[in-house]
Order: structure tokens, then C-alpha cells, then sequence
């Protein structure tokens, strides 16, 4: 009985052991130049949605692409510093319910998914950036 | 007759209210399991059915049928899920005797709470608890085989983490539940018996890999008490599920129920229809 859940336990354990590599993620990806390419994706998917587009009524997009580019980097383990406002200064008054946030999530993959992302970079990349969830929610 | 008076209610309830709940990202709603509750096949998880957020409602519906040697059990149930907060779920089996005639019906309804976190974003892992209220209907073989009652109810809590990236850069599921019951075999050979008539502690639990968006596969493992004296063995399963949008989902498991009713080596495929309605 306890048997069968310490073998799902070791199970779960090795999946999850195997995961190493020396490479950034940055580098896995396949550097600035992809990184860029998820930006354009991800503006281009933003302006043909119409729940999400209102949002950036007011954003200046070329500085938008630029901070997100040096963020998503930054996440990457890239050689970047963000240089933009805090999460909370952006999203602050925005009011942003979770469906609209994982609408937005699900639109940063199509523009991964266009780029050519693996998926298995894909979740890391999402996973390193699930941090900032927090800062955007309900402000 | 009941049953679909219940599901009945349980849609109009829901086609009243104003926003439909697709909030959740794909695949992170989970399934329902043979008892209705949401989950994985066989064992409960602390997700809720539906893919509503805390601003919607969610409705969905399932079909199950798990076919072994001298069995098989048909399930169809029903799922609210509301503000990614509450689950409300019935379900209804009928326990088809396949060798030696007949079959055993019941209904389960279930409630789940959502206590703390979020599967994918909270560091801990979310935490639910739930009840299983089961009416036996047909009570003949649970008197036959001694149980004690022919209705019961179930309490679980249960612990549930998705971890992005984690398992060779697939995303990793994990669930681990703890239940307090009394019934035997579900609930359809009764509740407690000659060998033991209180509440144990079972523990379940499961791991999956998400190999896509809409690809997944794990094990699921469930202790079982053997109130009867009859050798009711844990059960366990191996599942892939496809899961092509929010409003469907296909598994496939193979299921390994060990002896039930005195007839061992009970295995064989477990097929389950699912999807969100509303």
C-alpha cells in the first residue's frame, strides 16, 4: 500500500531529476534574435485580440517590445538588464482579472509557438516568469 | 429518475448565471473521476472541475467505463465549478456484474472546497478538501457479502502543484490525497463490515507529465480498506489524455483493481469522455 505511493513518489522524483544542462536558457533558445522574433509575435497576436488590445490603448509599443525583450532576456539568464518600470507601476489601475491574465498567457505562447519555441523551452521560459503573476493581478 | 432530475437542476442553475468560466489555462482543470469529483481518473484532486477563475462559473459533464474481467462499471456525472472556489458533483454508477449477472447501481454526490493556492502559480501546493455522500441503490450483494451500510460518506483532502518546466522541461503534476472512508469497493459492496466498521485514513496519489498543451500521461495509485475481509486490493492505473480544447477530453487508462468481491486479477482499460459545457 505504502509501497505504490513511495514508487509514484520515486517516479516523480526521477522525471524530474534529469533536467540539467549547462547552457542559459537564453542560449537554448537561441538568443536575442529569437527572443525579438516572441516580441513581434507577441504584439502582432495583442492587436488581432480584441479583450486584451484595450490594455495597450495608452502604451507606447516601441518601448513596450524594447522593456519586454530586456526582461524576458533577464529571465533567459541573458546578458540584459531590465531598465523598465516595475510590474506593479504598469498594471497599477489596470484591474487585471486572472482570466485576462491567462488570456494574455495563452497569447505569449501562440507567439512562441510562431517562433519556433520547443516546447519543453517554453515551459521554462513561462516558468521563470510566473514569478511576476503576483504583481499584475487585481491592481 | 433522481439523478436526472438533479443534473436537471444543476444545468438550469447554471445557464441562469451570466459568466461562462474558460478562464483557466488548457489542461490545468484536470478530469473528473469515477466519483464525479474533479480529478484525475481514480483519485480526487485539490483542482476544481471546471476552468473558471474567481470571477466565473463553469459547468461539465463526463462518461466513464472502466471494463475488467468479471466487471464493468458505467458512470456518468456531472460537475459545477463556481468562482474556482466550490465544486458541486454527482455521479451515477451502474456496476455491471459481467460473469455472474446483474449489476449494483449507486449515486455519489459530491461538494469540494478550495482552501489555499493556485496548481500552477501559489509556491505551496493548492490544498481542497471534499466530501462523497454515496446512496447505494441496489443493496442485495452489500447485505450478501456483510457490510455494515448501504450509504456513506467520504472526506478527503487533498494537495495538488504543477511545476512548469520541471520534469525534463515538460510540466509535472503531482497529487497526493488523504481520505477518510468506510465504503467498500466505492461504495458499491457497502460500507464498513464484519472485519473492520471504522473510518481509515487511505492515501492516493498521482503524477503526470504534460507532454503538450493538449498530451498528457502518468500513474495513479489508490490504498483501499478491506472492511469485508475479502481482500480488496489498492487499485492503480496508467493514463494518457488528449485534451483537443477546454470543451473535451478523451483518457485512456489501463486499470489494475486486484481482486474484487473474492474474484481476482481485475484488470483492464478505462475509457472517459469529458469536457466543459458552459
Amino acid at each position: 500500500m505504502v509501497r505504490g505511493i513511495l514508487f509514484i513518489w520515486t517516479c516523480c522524483l526521477l522525471v524530474s531529476g534529469c533536467a540539467s544542462r549547462s547552457d542559459t536558457l537564453y542560449v537554448q533558445m537561441g538568443g536575442q534574435q529569437k527572443i525579438d522574433e516572441i516580441v513581434e509575435n507577441f504584439v502582432y497576436e495583442i492587436e488581432f485580440n480584441s479583450t486584451i488590445l484595450p490594455f495597450f490603448a495608452d502604451t507606447d509599443i516601441t518601448r513596450f517590445s524594447e522593456k519586454f525583450a530586456e526582461q524576458l532576456c533577464m529571465f533567459a539568464d541573458g546578458p540584459c538588464q531590465y531598465s523598465g518600470d516595475t510590474m506593479e507601476q504598469v498594471h497599477g489601475g489596470m484591474n487585471i482579472t486572472e482570466a485576462q491574465f491567462n488570456l494574455t498567457v495563452d497569447l505569449f505562447i501562440a507567439a512562441m509557438n510562431k517562433a519556433g519555441v520547443p516546447h519543453r523551452l517554453q515551459n521554462q521560459l513561462l516558468s521563470r516568469m510566473a514569478t511576476t503573476r503576483e504583481q499584475m493581478l487585481y491592481k | 429518475m433522481q439523478f436526472i432530475k438533479c443534473l436537471g437542476c444543476v444545468f438550469l442553475f447554471v445557464c441562469h448565471l451570466a459568466y461562462a468560466g474558460d478562464g483557466k489555462l488548457i489542461g490545468t482543470a484536470g478530469l473528473n473521476t469515477i466519483e464525479g469529483t474533479g480529478g484525475g481518473g481514480i483519485v480526487p484532486w485539490a483542482t476544481l472541475s471546471g476552468y473558471d477563475t474567481q470571477d466565473q462559473l463553469s459547468a461539465s459533464a463526463f462518461i466513464t467505463q472502466v471494463s475488467v474481467q468479471d466487471y464493468r462499471l458505467n458512470v456518468i456525472g456531472a460537475n459545477v465549478s463556481v468562482y474556482d472556489r466550490a465544486e458541486f458533483s454527482v455521479a451515477r454508477h451502474v456496476f455491471d456484474l459481467t460473469t455472474i449477472g446483474g449489476e449494483i447501481a449507486q449515486t455519489v454526490y459530491g461538494a469540494k472546497v478550495r482552501l489555499y493556492g493556485d496548481v500552477i502559480y501559489s509556491d505551496w501546493p493548492q490544498l481542497s478538501v471534499g466530501v462523497q455522500y454515496k446512496d447505494l441503490e441496489d443493496t442485495a450483494v452489500a447485505n450478501l457479502v456483510g457490510s455494515e451500510d448501504t450509504s456513506g460518506t467520504d472526506v478527503y483532502l487533498a494537495a495538488t502543484k504543477v511545476h512548469l518546466g520541471a520534469a525534463a522541461g515538460y510540466n509535472l503534476v503531482w497529487n497526493l490525497t488523504g481520505r477518510f472512508t468506510k465504503a467498500n469497493q466505492l461504495g458499491l459492496l457497502g460500507f464498513g463490515g464484519a472485519a473492520n466498521d471504522d473510518y481509515e485514513l487511505m492515501l492516493e496519489a498521482s503524477v503526470g507529465v504534460l507532454f503538450s498543451r493538449h498530451f498528457a500521461a502518468g500513474i495513479e495509485y489508490r490504498q483501499k480498506p478491506d472492511n469485508l475481509g475479502l481482500g480488496e486490493d489498492d487499485w492503480m492505473d496508467v493514463f494518457v489524455t488528449y485534451i483537443p480544447s477546454k470543451h473535451v477530453n478523451f483518457t485512456l487508462a489501463w486499470a489494475d483493481l486486484g481482486t474484487i468481491a473474492g474474484a481476482a486479477g481485475q484488470k483492464g482499460l478505462y475509457f472517459s469522455v469529458g469536457g466543459q459545457l458552459w
